[in-house]
């Protein structure tokens, strides 16, 4: 599980993250909403190192994930799929997942042998370069790059963005499905708030950098005043 | 004919420079403008052990080492605090310690040029009473040529330190998200391109060019040009790209005018940029800097 407490991080003069604390527990999804700006990107990309925080900790289970390189804490199991996917387009598919399996001891052949299992249509396109890939199969990349390493954790920036509706449907239960198998521990971040509150336990909703409402997904998705938060307008 | 000879030795030196460009290009993303400098010290270093009675290849040897850890040193030391900024960064720093390097090298050991005895002979291989410029030390300069170009392509595209070297490079946050250890894999991208430099420079040394601290000047002109052509991700662009650069100067001149030579390659490359300016031997899209 990610236990994160009074996290506070700041962009020069701009106050990104106001003291956050929550927990995200292991086999559940914890959605993020909130609208541009509210902190959410910033809150993945410090869980993964890439961003230091002012104050405030953040631990893996017992172990303290502060001031630890974001290579390190990707081979301790964080998966992070980052906003855009980071597909790299001058690499083919297979390369892309070799390179996703580096980092842990996972056997390759097997590691890919599930992937493509799990998602056929990278097993038809192994050998294409990324950027002669689709919106819907590059997150399918992004995702099981992430997977091959049999990560504990997987952190999702956005996933649904840019993806029709329909794939953005089969990505969400994709991701419960995954939750549910490995015992994951998911930190959703989503724009797509109805998407990610129907496949998430509980919810996190930030606002300007500070922690609007926390609670069980299905009450945060009925509470019509947290709307306005995530939405940003008021809904009436 | 033996015009075709002449260039294709003088072009085999170009392309070992070229393929260290093409390692620093593929694991950095950063062009060192300075290889040539630093390959020509670490000749220096290396080399002037002979006049202490050390056998030729040892001294080879330590060049080589030399130039690796000069490579490591000059990226940990003056690349590393540029990461993040502006890309025409490394690049001028880069240029300023090509001058320094330069002037350093006088100082020691003055401007005078060095003549290095020669591994294999350089007398050239003669046919029905013709100069063929080919000689055992030029055949054995091909042979290298081309071991070290399959030896970086294989590198590149099987193995798991070629693809982390390319993923540092290509995208050096999603690699570190991913466990890539990039940092470490930028410097080893300096100090293997900086090991083929020196191979080239101490090869250049012990021909009739000899050692002097401006040497690779000239050379590493024609080489980023000739890397350029074949396409800077290339290793069998690179060994196309100098035999081009090498052929196309020759032919000027021995068809034109030896003043005009330098140009040959700048044609070339003005010529290679109209037309397919990602290189002749690539795959990827164009890259603006």
């Amino acid at each position: 599980m990610i236990r994160v407490e009074g996290l506070s991080v700041n962009y020069g003069a701009v106050r990104a993250l106001r003291d956050v604390s929550f927990d995200a527990p292991s086999g559940q999804i914890t959605a993020v909403l909130g609208a541009n700006g509210a902190g959410k990107t910033t809150l993945l990309r410090t869980i993964s190192g890439l961003v230091s925080p002012q104050s405030g900790a953040i631990f893996l289970d017992d172990f303290s994930l502060l001031g630890v390189a974001t290579e390190k804490i990707a081979r301790r199991g964080v998966g992070h799929v980052p906003e855009g996917r980071g597909v790299i387009q001058e690499l083919t598919v297979e390369q892309n997942l070799r390179l996703g399996a580096l980092a842990s001891k996972v056997n390759l052949a097997e590691g890919l042998e599930q992937q493509y299992a799990r998602f056929p249509i990278l097993g038809d396109r192994r050998k294409r370069y990324c950027s002669t890939l689709s919106g819907g199969e590059r997150q399918m990349l992004a995702m099981a790059r992430a997977l091959i390493a049999n990560p504990e954790v997987l952190l999702l920036d956005e996933p649904s963005l840019g993806l029709a509706p329909q794939v953005t449907s089969q990505l969400m239960r994709t991701i419960r499905q995954l939750c549910d198998s490995q015992n994951l521990t998911v930190i959703l971040v989503e724009q797509n708030a109805k998407s990610a509150l129907r496949i998430a336990h509980q919810a996190l909703v930030l606002h300007l950098g500070s922690v609007a409402a926390i609670g069980d997904a299905a009450s945060v998705a009925a509470d019509e005043d947290l709307k306005r938060y995530y939405l940003g307008v008021v809904v009436t | 004919m033996h015009n075709i000879f002449a260039g294709l030795s003088q072009g085999i030196i170009y392309s070992l420079v070229a393929l260290s460009l093409v390692i620093i290009w593929q694991s950095t993303h950063v062009l060192n403008f300075a290889q040539g400098a630093m390959a020509m010290i670490a000749t220096y270093i290396g080399m002037t052990e002979i006049d202490r009675g050390v056998g030729y290849w040892w001294c080879v040897i330590i060049s080589v080492m030399v130039g690796m850890a000069l490579g490591g040193v000059t990226e940990r030391v003056l690349i590393r605090p540029l990461y993040g900024k502006p890309e025409i960064n490394p690049i001028v720093v880069m240029v300023g310690f090509l001058g320094f390097l330069e002037a350093l090298a006088a100082a020691i050991w003055t401007s005078t040029t060095r003549n290095i005895a020669e591994p294999f002979s350089q007398i050239y291989f003669k046919s029905n009473g013709h100069l063929v410029f080919l000689s055992s030390f030029v055949i054995f300069q091909i042979v290298l040529a081309i071991v070290i170009m399959l030896s970086v392509a294989a590198l590149f595209r099987f193995t798991k330190l070629g693809l982390q070297l390319r993923a540092s490079a290509l995208a050096p946050e999603v690699s570190r998200l991913l466990g890539v250890r990039v940092s470490r894999m930028l410097t080893i991208g300096w100090i293997l391109s900086a090991g083929v430099g020196a191979i080239a420079a101490v090869i250049i040394a012990s021909g009739n060019f000899g050692l002097f601290p401006t040497n690779m000047d000239g050379i590493f002109v024609a080489s980023f040009i000739a890397a350029a052509v074949g396409g800077l991700e290339s290793p069998l662009g690179a060994v196309a790209g100098g035999l081009i650069i090498g052929l196309g100067e020759q032919f000027i001149l021995a068809y034109w005018s030896p003043d005009v030579a330098p140009l040959g390659g700048i044609i070339i490359l003005v010529i290679a940029l109209m037309i397919r300016p990602q290189g002749l031997f690539t795959k990827t899209t164009i890259r603006r800097v």
